[in-house]
């Protein structure tokens, strides 16, 4: 199958006054379509460019970032972001919140129909009856689906997560990975997950890739042979423990620390 | 009952105020030439009220004017420093110098460059002094805007344009009103300077010129309570403007 992210051999430096700080070294990722890929890697290893990168916000020193067998130069209608800090606009309800990415890619769009779409989602999240409230009067959770929806809302090929759940306590966490599991049943996308959190990229991830510390590369890839309905009881399977267990030992060896040491 | 509130808490405080005054002025038993007291104010307001009305529209709608200038500057002398770092870099000694020479040395440059347009002067005097807090706070609004704010729009492939217009413009609207608060105020300085100094001046800083000139202490401080009238309707009005395009700024009470 074609895959719908190909990044090759992407190598990337920061110009800094100390010189030149290279942050990706020689990175190798592909996304099949439709597949969430989980990317864990230890703090500062450069997670964060590589989503500027598949989202065309910046261009790599060499390599290549590949989407839908287009070579990435730009920025593209057909990507949504989330981030850690839900970014909502204050002085839009979350409604008009959830309608902005549709005002840019697709202006001639009757609001009507822009509403009726940003409802079907809202709807999924659980969040109808919130619709006409303004950020500042929800909770962190409730923002952070709102911020999901505004991702997904136009329907991107791909969904570019940076720690979106990163900010959040941990149950309120564990309910928004079944937001996400149940909108990706019912709203097939490609997506890109940075997290910290290793039972999150297994529960969530079709694939997990273990980034080194910095120059990032690509240093182990797990394939997460689970079902794709899995609920949080899987978390606590022997067999999701020696995942986790596989996963815990790469981070360790990615932090250049000695396996055998902890 | 909160509206009730609302208006009696500042009619109450300015009430104590002018009773203070008074209390004061009766005490130390200061003649009106010394310091005139609330109560010598209503006949003064009196005999001069055509003037009052006249002269205080004058100074109105130059400080209105000014002000409206600096809003349009500094905007867009803001927007200009909180994109381009270059231009940041280049302009702020510059500004910052400018803001640092007291007004009142302009007025006699402005008074020979441009001889005999009061009107002119007195507006540019306003403009000058208020436009500094408008530039300062729109600039550092726009170039504080989270990365995550603009990457949002800008992974869509959105301009510029559309992105200052749907998210830099909104978020920095609660910053640009609290510099206008302190505009206003300034730019009424700049209008008075402007009309007590020059010869000949208009507008309610002439009318306090000529209570001093001759001798009348009572106009004198009914003119500052006039301007500290028109000052405050001013600055409600701007307080009126920000509930409107910026209210979504103001958390609830818990």
């Amino acid at each position: 199958m074609a895959n719908l992210i190909d990044i090759k051999g992407v190598t990337h430096a920061y110009r800094t006054k100390a010189g030149p700080l290279p942050v990706l070294r020689d990175l190798n990722i592909a996304v099949p379509e439709g597949e969430f890929c989980a990317v864990v890697g230890p703090s500062g290893c450069g997670k964060s460019t590589l989503t500027r990168l598949v989202a065309g916000l910046m261009k790599p020193d060499t390599g290549e970032v590949w989407l839908h067998g287009e070579l990435v130069k730009s920025p593209r209608k057909t990507v949504g972001m989330a981030f850690q800090n839900p970014v909502m606009l204050e002085w839009r309800t979350i409604l008009q919140n959830v309608i902005l990415p549709l005002e840019i890619v697709a202006p001639s769009m009757p609001k009507a129909q822009k509403e009726a779409r940003a409802m079907e989602l809202l709807e999924m999240v659980g969040l109808a009856g919130f619709e006409h409230k303004t950020p500042s009067q929800l909770s962190g959770g409730m923002r952070q689906r709102a911020s999901l929806c505004r991702a997904i809302v136009h329907k991107p090929d791909v969904l570019i997560m940076d720690e979106p759940f990163g900010a959040l306590d941990n149950f309120t966490r564990e309910d928004l990975w079944q937001t996400m599991r149940d909108l990706r049943a019912k709203e097939p996308f490609t997506c890109v997950l940075i997290t910290h959190d290793l039972r999150e990229s297994v529960f969530l991830g079709d694939q997990v890739i273990v980034l080194s510390g910095r120059p990032a590369t690509t240093q182990y890839v797990m394939d997460v042979a689970l079902p794709a309905d899995r609920t949080l009881d899987i978390l606590y399977t022997p067999e999701v423990a020696d995942m986790l267990h596989i996963l815990r030992d790469q981070i360790r060896i990615a932090q250049g620390r000695d396996g055998a040491a902890h | 009952m909160d509206n009730l509130q609302k208006f009696a808490v500042p009619l109450g405080a300015i009430l104590a105020f002018l009773l203070l005054w008074e209390g004061i002025v009766w005490a130390n038993n200061w003649p009106n030439y010394v310091m005139a007291s609330p109560s010598d104010l209503p006949a003064a307001y009196l005999r001069f009220w055509p003037l009052f009305l006249e002269m205080g529209w004058q100074t109105l709608w130059r400080t209105i004017a000014g002000l409206a200038l600096a809003v349009v500057f500094g905007t867009f002398l803001g927007m200009v420093m909180g994109f381009s770092r270059i231009a940041r870099d280049a302009l702020y000694p510059l500004l910052v110098g400018f803001n640092a020479i007291p007004k009142a040395t302009l007025v006699p440059v402005l008074a020979l460059l441009f001889i005999g347009q009061h009107d002119f002067n007195t507006v540019l005097m306003a403009f000058l002094i208020s436009f500094f807090p408008i530039a300062v706070s729109v600039g550092i609004g726009l170039s504080t805007l989270e990365p995550e704010y603009r990457d949002i729009l800008r992974s869509l492939g959105a301009s510029k344009v559309t992105i200052f217009r749907k998210i830099a413009l909104p978020k920095t609207l609660p910053e640009f009103f609290g510099a206008l608060k302190v505009s206003v105020t300034l730019a009424f300085i700049g209008t008075n300077l402007v009309e007590i100094v020059s010869p000949h001046g208009r507008g309610l800083g002439a009318l306090f010129k000529s209570g001093e000139t001759n001798g009348d202490y009572p106009l004198m401080f009914a003119v500052l309570i006039a301007l500290a009238f028109l000052g405050i309707v001013l600055y409600y009005g701007v307080v009126a403007l920000e509930k409107t395009f910026a209210g979504w700024a103001e958390r609830p009470a818990h």
